[in-house]
């Protein structure tokens, strides 16, 4: 009898199991940046109308992916390249819609020193070129009177694996110091001039913590949650301003251009904090191809538009910064731009 | 029509029924296919890798295996510096590891063949090879980057604590089990008249160990030895964690030994998921043909002194 019951549950479980896959055929599919993940799992297990499955590869896979039309949208945290745009069929085929948008900080460890730093973003580079190589050398210690800095030298740490917070925090470095852009440049693997590579956000944390006279940079949610000292950024404005939730938010809310491809790094907006960017969920404008049902297109739409309004609240008790106005609106525009046989779908 | 008539006459021959004879011939079959299997996996990798490293192999050229600037923003990519960072990691950790192997070899080998003395050591060695990479890498983080930094601020170099010293170390460990074990069963081979004979003569247990096991045993433990650099060489996890990752190049050797580097393997970890453009792609997948026909080489080496041993 045993075995007969066993064998019949085995059965309903086999059905139960192959209608979930018949259901999950109908799931809308994302992949991309790692750094967004831990919103959209939250996000995504809140949203009821459809069953989101995101994979956190990177933000040059969910490119990949999408490009190959394996995923409903892909995330990326840097607009996508020239290469990457030829590829995907064009930059009028793919649409960027700003998710939310996080901050790099600067963190650091040096022995006696507790207050937080304030640091202008030329020093910031000229430190990562390797240029100023003491913690008590005379362009920090202008900027922060007061504090005692030792005479200790400067340990540079970075990423070592290609990450979307090494590009936003080189974007920055490329914008505030001539140096840095001729020498390095934008990317998210840069030949650093100088330092360490840790891997991971918790590879430069651990060196950070564990090397005394060491720099690095983290996303802000890492650096709060591991309750790490960071320094006050000086924004374009002249202020040097302390990374918060608030500040990340409003270096977005500026002008932002009908197609959301924006760099906020270095913003204008005089009371956001510099090193902030958007990430973007990509998606194809043309939503019929590949034999895709209008029913899907339209269920991702609706995702994606519930991210950028409902979807918001979450942002803030993951430490994420929740889009500003000028965001939310400039994204809505870009959603409802989208196309199912060249008629709007929203 | 013949081969039948031949497989009745064998059948009779040799007692066989139809269906055992066809059982020996699928069995046989099935072990070559599984085999090819293996084979094609292989070669079809290779092919894989020569093909998707073409673009970068015709837009760099040979250059690739001594350019010293690795930069995706510029498109200039050289290998040099991880060539170096690889060769250097994993030569250190095999001159390091010697030693350790050699000496578990004969004490295992020759002074305590049995016993639980003998059979723990035996498996905890066992075990230093089940351990996964990545732990090896935390252990490296917490306990020997501390040690090297407080060396390193005695030796009067920058105290990094990371980089080929420490991840040289680390792999030192890795590898010990892979010639350690060989050099156990080699050792236990050796013929007992001939170490009869040499005690016969007056010999003490380490002139035995020196003027008979040793000279047996010399070739085979070298390619041990050499097995076990194979290893070290592909090794990525634990190295990526503990190196540094610095495509810069230093200028003095202590310089480049206790400052940061960066291997193949440790260089493709890192980069290969955010690898945003083709000739980037492929510049790393060439990086893993470089280091594929390394690995390749000294296996090749050690697999030749291995049957010249076993010929003698």
């Amino acid at each position: 009898m045993k075995i007969v019951k066993s064998l019949k549950l085995m059965v309903v479980a086999a059905a139960a199991s192959s209608l979930a896959m018949s259901v999950s055929a109908q799931d809308l599919k994302g992949a991309g940046s790692s750094f967004v993940n831990p919103l959209f799992q939250k996000m995504f297990s809140q949203y009821t109308a459809a069953k989101v499955d995101y994979q956190s590869i990177g933000s040059g896979g969910g490119i990949k992916a999408l490009t190959e039309k394996t995923v409903d949208f892909g995330d990326s945290d840097a607009p996508l390249n020239d290469e990457q745009t030829t590829k995907i069929g064009g930059a009028s085929a793919v649409l960027h819609i700003p998710m939310t948008s996080g901050a790099v900080v600067v963190t650091y460890n040096i022995p006696g020193v507790t207050a937080a730093l304030n640091l202008t973003g030329k020093d910031l580079a000229d430190i990562y070129l390797g240029k100023v190589t003491k913690w008590n050398s005379p362009e920090i210690t202008a900027t922060n009177k007061g504090v005692a800095l030792p005479d200790l030298p400067i340990v540079v740490i970075h990423r070592s694996d290609g990450s979307g917070t090494s590009f936003i925090f080189t974007d920055y470095l490329t914008k505030v110091n001539p140096d840095w852009a001729s020498k390095v440049g934008k990317a998210s693997a840069p030949n650093w001039p100088a330092g360490l590579g840790g891997k991971g956000s918790e590879g430069v944390a651990g060196l950070v913590k564990q090397t005394p006279g060491a720099i690095g940079y983290v996303e802000l949610a890492y650096a709060i949650q591991n309750k790490m000292p960071y320094a006050s950024m000086q924004n374009k404005g002249g202020k040097f301003i302390a990374p918060t939730i608030a500040a990340t938010t409003l270096a977005s809310n500026v002008a932002i251009p009908a197609d959301t491809k924006v760099s906020v790094t270095n913003t204008d907006n005089e009371k956001g904090y510099p090193i902030a960017s958007f990430t973007w969920a990509l998606i194809y404008k043309e939503q019929n191809y590949g034999g895709r049902s209008k029913e899907k297109a339209t269920q991702l739409l609706k995702m994606l538009w519930w991210n950028i309004h409902e979807g918001q609240k979450f942002c803030e008790a993951l430490n994420y910064a929740p889009l500003s106005k000028s965001a939310v609106k400039a994204a809505e525009a870009v959603l409802k731009s989208a196309t199912y046989d060249g008629k709007a779908i929203l | 029509m013949y081969t039948k008539t031949l497989n009745f006459v064998e059948n009779k021959r040799l007692e066989l029924s139809d269906s055992q004879l066809k059982w020996e011939i699928f069995f046989k079959r099935l072990l070559i296919v599984m085999s090819a299997i293996l084979v094609l996996v292989i070669i079809g990798v290779l092919v894989t890798l020569i093909q998707k490293s073409m673009p970068s192999i015709k837009s760099l050229g040979i250059g690739f295996l001594w350019g010293k600037v690795w930069d995706p923003v510029q498109n200039i990519y050289g290998a040099y510096p991880f060539l170096i960072g690889t060769l250097l990691t994993s030569f250190t950790a095999l001159i390091i590891s010697i030693p350790f192997s050699y000496a578990i070899a004969i004490y295992l080998g020759e002074y305590n063949q049995k016993g639980w003395l003998s059979d723990l050591l035996k498996n905890a060695i066992e075990l230093i090879a089940a351990v996964p990479s990545i732990i090896y890498g935390f252990w490296g983080i917490f306990v020997l980057v501390p040690i090297v930094r407080s060396l390193e601020i005695k030796l009067g170099v920058a105290p990094f604590g990371v980089g080929i010293c420490t991840s040289s170390l680390v792999l030192a460990v890795m590898i010990i089990p892979y010639s350690a074990s060989l050099g156990i069963t080699l050792i236990r081979m050796v013929p007992s008249p001939l170490k009869e004979g040499a005690y016969a003569l007056g010999a003490t247990r380490f002139e035995v160990i020196r003027n008979v096991v040793l000279p047996f045993t010399r070739t085979g433990l070298f390619a041990g030895v050499l097995l076990s650099l194979g290893r070290a060489l592909g090794e990525t996890m634990a190295v990526t964690m503990l190196i540094g990752n610095t495509s810069a190049i230093g200028n003095s050797f202590k310089e480049i030994f206790f400052g940061p580097s960066n291997t193949m393997a440790s260089v493709i970890a890192n980069e290969f998921n955010e690898a945003d453009h083709d000739l980037y792609v492929s510049a790393l997948i060439e990086l893993g043909l470089v280091l594929f026909f390394v690995t390749v080489v000294v296996n090749l080496i050690g697999k030749r002194v291995i049957s010249k041993a076993s010929k003698n």
